[in-house]
């Protein structure tokens, strides 16, 4: 069983005692505790289960690499699935569970996938489950989805803030171990700014575990002392919790800090992610040991060497009374001495050498280890724990020579480099044979924008086994990085440790190397998803070539570890596999982030009402004040009705509907684009832009202009006015004004730019309001009778389709005789800053003529009984004027606009295009919106032919009737034809509708020209 | 995140502060045109491994359209121009050849 030793553990209080619980159940621990050791330390080895077998997992390493160990953290608002037990500091009151098993941890049913693994080999989801559709649909997925997923979803809002912090600086160090810490000593050093992140809350990494001296001090001690030296220098700042999550273009790298993990509901937020700008970089980000690949591999109780040695040290954890080390390497025999001088039992050291000749396995011998050379592990007995292990011989194909009864397994496949920082933003790899391992290679680094390297590698990172090597690796990296990054050179030497002998590793991707197919079944590569030597293996056979498809194909790598621990070993298998070396196969790729970061922390502030930043009108206000039932509108919030208590918004919308029509509706425009255009070329270039005519409009008129992208298709639509001689003002749709600006801006600046012409976006310098209504011109001379206003609002003076300035009552207006109702209708433009006292003022002149402010619905469905299109419902994206019947609009006078040449272009001139057409239901109801219309027969794909679609639909209150717009196929043409919309809503029914004129209501116009 | 340096104002700017605009350089073909002649214009576009001349706007700065001399593989900006000219200055174009002789030139 696995226990707290009763001394030791040099990251531990065991004066602070913390209280938690795991699965409803109570356990202790200690400040300094990751959750890990914490449950080891009560005897927690198994903590989950695997994802596609439901096998039983136990936690295998002690740091981010951890693949198995993930629970539910929290509870409530407080809650998160897949934290890693290894990277969760414990604190008092922490609760968690765990995950993937049904009913109960120790008694899962899904692990019956576990006997039927022989039938679930890798791609067995691709192989089974092809066809038929419905089979998938309701049996197979229902089934899978029960199975499948690790952690729980939260249910509950996220009841922590979290912000984004802007930093830059010279020199970013990615880890604070020895290494880390003897960079940023040189960079320090070197006057460069410089910035130090380590993931875990405690400086040195794993070097004080190994042991050994740094300038004649003991590692812990150099690490104090090294601290105290960088927090005395103001150009470093030292960050521990803080991990890199990823390394981007130029430079830019990603922090993401764990503020209060820890310390959850104090108050301050919970990650902060620093969006970081630095010259340099260098990667101190260490090694990861990889696992060995024998039978049984996976039992709680198997871990890594390294991790074994960690709980110990760090911690005062045993894994195991009995464990048995095996290894490949002379750093498994670290492990075997820890264990030993911790009073535990080490029955044997196996390893897989031929022969133990180095100093470490001297050591372990004279210690009264019993160390095995050329021996590997055939198989480990055990279910939910390991009870013991047969030995082999390795290059054997794994007879059993002897039993040995043990209760853990302490296993070293060689170590790894941490490569991510380094391959993220390109750097390439080197094979190195002698490590059997891939390290970054120094001549092919990550370039910046000078083209200049501008990430480095320390110590173990860059592949240096030893702390002597480690150490001057890191400080001449951190040297070098503080010179490139504008530091001065220093002479100053570094730290230093003794040279230490070591006997060479010999790469082991299988024990025993000659191990037949039942126990390939059993070696796990990939501890979550249950990927195992015989998957990679059966996936060569069976034509995957590419890592990179593998990958997919098996789900190696793909959990939520990212094959941290198995990558190396799986890429190892498949390249033996398929008869080629190790670096012809190559790796898959390194993305971000290193590990998961929430995504509280990608949001940072951008949450609830400051996720978005919202435009408000000067009525802005009344309108929230009247309750309007607001809409978005781009980034505008408009209101889509005003309903009074009691009624619906639909009840509501009608009635703004009839009141309009009959008396007089006043509506907030203010968030109508507005674009200035002027300069002597101005007219030419308003002639470019839209498809009319603009440069012959007479000073004082409007004019309705349609512009379409260099595609031909029709964006953006509006009615222009004639200020002056040089001068146009160009209305855009609500949403649209920033972006035809800024398409203007591009014409202007990339094509035209010798044209004299400036453009510019007033839409927020004016509100606007559209007086509607029978009554419009009244209430308009009321407020000119009330204030002396002198504007001239006949017919005569300012007929339809013009425009004048001047005083309207006390208000400095423009007023256009512009109607998107079919009413009598004027758009007023005044100064932002009298907007809302002129909104006011109509509204208490307008109350004898039955004034009601209305919405955007009300506009829709006026603007469609009068067969007026909208960007965005008759169009989208696809759409071209002449499909809309709106040729009038486009010149045939001007040599070029934009979008001419293409809708010259055969397919935009087929007369098989959809057309816009009214469609009137027999029976008077409303179609469904995007409904499609079909045809004779079917397409390709056994479908029914389409030939039209409804792109507005909407009752009418004035007509008291559905109305519609759809584009049919030769629609024009086809008046009065009855056409098929079956439904989707499950009825089986068939709407038919009648296709007539867009124009429901008024179409000679005599309501808007009086 | 690319930085680029904008030629109106100077500002080394993120990539976040800027909106891409394609290739530059591209001719406008319009009526009169023939229809591969506008089909390229409209659609053709190069997408070297290597040196690209590319379009870019300091949409949230100066609000000003530039060029960006790019090497898509290294990341590496050679330069930024202004974007009222037809063709990458020629100074540019030689310090890119002196760089990468084996690259075929502008065309």
């Amino acid at each position: 069983m696995s226990t707290r030793l009763a001394q030791g553990g040099r990251l531990i209080d065991r004066s602070k005692p913390k209280n938690f619980t795991f699965n409803g159940k109570r356990m202790k621990g200690y400040e300094g505790d990751t959750l890990a050791a914490a449950l080891l330390g009560e005897d927690q080895m198994l903590m989950g289960r695997s994802f596609k077998y439901h096998r039983p997992r136990g936690v295998v390493a002690s740091g981010a690499e951890e693949p198995n160990a993930l629970v539910n953290l929290g509870q409530g608002e407080r809650f998160e699935p897949n934290q890693r037990v290894t990277t969760t500091e414990l604190f008092d009151g922490l609760t968690c569970t765990s995950q993937n098993h049904w009913p109960s941890l120790e008694f899962d049913v899904g692990v019956v996938n576990n006997y039927a693994a022989r039938f679930l080999p890798a791609g067995f989801y691709y192989k089974t489950f092809m066809a038929p559709a419905a089979a998938w649909k309701h049996v197979f997925e229902p089934i899978i989805r029960k199975s499948a997923g690790l952690g729980q979803v939260p249910t509950e809002a996220d009841a922590d803030r979290y912000e984004h912090y802007y930093h830059h600086t010279d020199v970013v160090i990615i880890g604070g171990g020895v290494a880390g810490l003897a960079s940023a000593l040189a960079a320090g050093r070197s006057g460069a700014k410089v910035l130090v992140m380590e993931q875990t809350h405690h400086w040195g990494g794993r070097a004080a575990v190994d042991g050994g001296e740094i300038d004649g001090q003991s590692v812990d001690a150099w690490i104090d002392a090294t601290l105290a030296e960088l927090e005395g220098m103001e150009n470093v700042t030292l960050r521990t919790r803080m991990m890199a999550s990823g390394v981007y273009d130029h430079g830019y790298v990603l922090g993401y800090e764990r503020v209060a993990d820890h310390t959850p509901g104090d108050g301050r937020p919970r990650h902060r992610l620093w969006r970081i700008r630095t010259k340099q970089i260098v990667t101190a980000t260490g090694a990861i040991e990889r696992p060995l690949s024998f039978a049984g591999n996976d039992i709680p109780g198997v871990m890594l060497a390294s991790a074994v040695r960690d709980y110990v040290v760090n911690w005062g954890v045993s894994i195991g009374d009995r464990t048995v080390v095996v290894t490949n390497n002379d750093d498994g025999y670290r492990t075997a001495l820890t264990l030993k001088e911790a009073g535990l039992v080490v029955p044997v050291v196996l390893d897989a050498r031929s022969e133990a000749t180095g100093p470490l396995a001297e050591a372990a011998r004279t210690a009264g280890i019993r160390v095995e050379p050329g021996r590997a592990i055939a198989k480990v007995h055990g279910g939910k724990r390991v009870t013991g292990v047969s030995i082999c011989l390795q290059a054997g194909e794994g007879s059993a020579l002897e039993e040995i009864k043990c209760d853990a397994v302490a296993m070293s496949g060689g170590w790894s480099p941490v490569v991510h920082m380094w391959s993220h933003c390109g750097g390439k790899l080197i094979w190195d044979e002698a490590q059997a391992h891939f390290r970054p290679d120094p001549n092919r680094a990550p370039t910046s924008h000078d083209g200049e390297a501008f990430v480095v590698t320390a110590g173990t990172a860059s592949g240096a086994m030893s702390l002597a090597e480690t150490l001057e690796d890191a400080y001449a990296a951190g040297k070098a990085a503080g010179k490139a990054a504008g530091g001065k050179a220093i002479r100053k030497a570094g730290p230093k440790a003794d040279a230490e002998e070591a006997q060479p590793m010999a790469p082991v991707w299988i024990m025993p190397q000659g191990a037949g197919p039942q126990k390939r079944m059993k070696m796990w590569l990939d501890y979550q998803n249950d990927v195992k030597v015989s998957d990679v293996q059966l996936a060569a056979r069976e034509g995957y070539e590419s890592v990179e498809h593998t990958k997919r194909y098996t789900t190696l790598g793909m959990a939520t570890d990212q094959g941290k621990l198995s990558n190396i070993n799986g890429l190892a298998v498949l390249s033996d596999a398929l008869g080629q070396e190790i670096p012809t196969t190559g790796t898959t790729t390194f993305r971000p982030p290193y590990t998961p970061i929430s995504f509280g922390a990608i949001a940072g502030e951008a949450r609830h009402e400051i996720f978005q930043p919202i435009r408000r009108t000067p009525m802005h206000q009344w309108h929230e004040d009247a309750g309007a039932y607001m809409e978005p509108v781009g980034h505008w919030r408009r209101p889509y009705c005003y309903a009074k208590p009691g009624e619906t918004n639909e009840q509501a919308v009608n009635r703004e509907v009839l009141n309009t029509r009959e008396n007089l509706g006043l509506l907030d425009a203010s968030t109508l684009g507005k674009l200035i255009v002027k300069g002597p070329d101005a007219g030419k270039f308003m002639d470019m832009m839209y498809t009319n005519m603009m440069s012959n409009l007479a000073v004082g008129k409007c004019r309705y202009g349609l512009m379409c992208s260099e595609n031909g298709f029709l964006s953006d639509d509006g009615v222009v006015a004639r200020i002056d001689e040089d001068t146009w003002l160009c209305h855009t749709t609500s949403g649209g004004a920033d972006r035809i600006h800024a398409w203007m801006e591009e014409w202007l600046q990339t094509e035209w730019w010798d044209w004299k012409v400036y453009v510019a976006n007033v839409t927020e310098q004016l509100a606007q309001v559209a007086v509607v209504g029978p009554n419009a011109r009244k209430v308009l001379e009321k407020l000119n009778a009330q204030a002396g206003g002198g504007m001239d609002l006949s017919a005569e003076a300012l007929p339809f389709m013009q425009w004048a300035d001047g005083k309207i009552g006390a208000f400095d207006a423009r007023a256009y005789r512009i109607s998107f109702s079919g009413e009598l209708s004027y758009e007023i433009a005044v100064p932002a800053s009298q907007g809302r006292a002129f909104w006011d003022a109509l509204l208490d002149a307008g109350e004898e003529f039955g004034v009601m402010p209305y919405g955007t619905e009300c506009l829709h469905i006026m603007r469609a009984e009068k067969g007026f299109i909208m960007i965005g419902d008759e169009t989208d994206g696809t759409v071209i004027p002449q499909d809309l019947g709106l040729n009038w609009a486009i010149s045939k006078k001007k040599d070029d606009f934009l979008g001419k040449r293409a809708q010259q272009r055969s397919h935009m001139t087929d007369p098989e295009r959809w057309k816009l057409v009214g469609l009137e239901t027999l029976d008077g109801s409303v179609l469904p919106d995007g409904a499609y219309a079909v045809g004779e027969g079917n397409n390709v794909h056994g479908q029914r032919n389409m030939i039209g679609r409804v792109t507005s639909t909407y009752y009418s209150p004035t007509l008291k009737k559905g109305i519609a717009m759809g584009l049919v196929l030769h629609g024009p043409d086809r008046m009065g034809e009855v056409i098929s919309f079956p439904t989707v809503d499950g009825s089986n029914t068939v709407i038919k509708a009648r296709i007539c004129d867009p124009v429901f209501y008024d179409k000679d116009g005599e309501k808007q020209n009086v | 995140m690319l930085i680029l340096e904008c030629p109106y104002c100077g500002v080394m700017a993120d990539e976040t502060d800027l909106h891409g605009g394609g290739e530059a350089h591209l001719k406008r073909y319009g009526p009169g045109s023939s229809d591969d002649e506008f089909e390229t214009y409209l659609f053709h576009r190069k997408n070297p491994k290597g040196v690209h001349f590319e379009r870019w706007r300091h949409v949230s700065g100066c609000g000003k359209w530039f060029h960006a001399a790019r090497n898509t593989m290294t990341l590496e900006v050679y330069g930024t121009y202004p974007a009222q000219t037809t063709e990458p200055p020629k100074e540019l174009v030689a310090k890119i050849k002196k760089k990468h002789p084996e690259w075929g030139g502008y065309e």
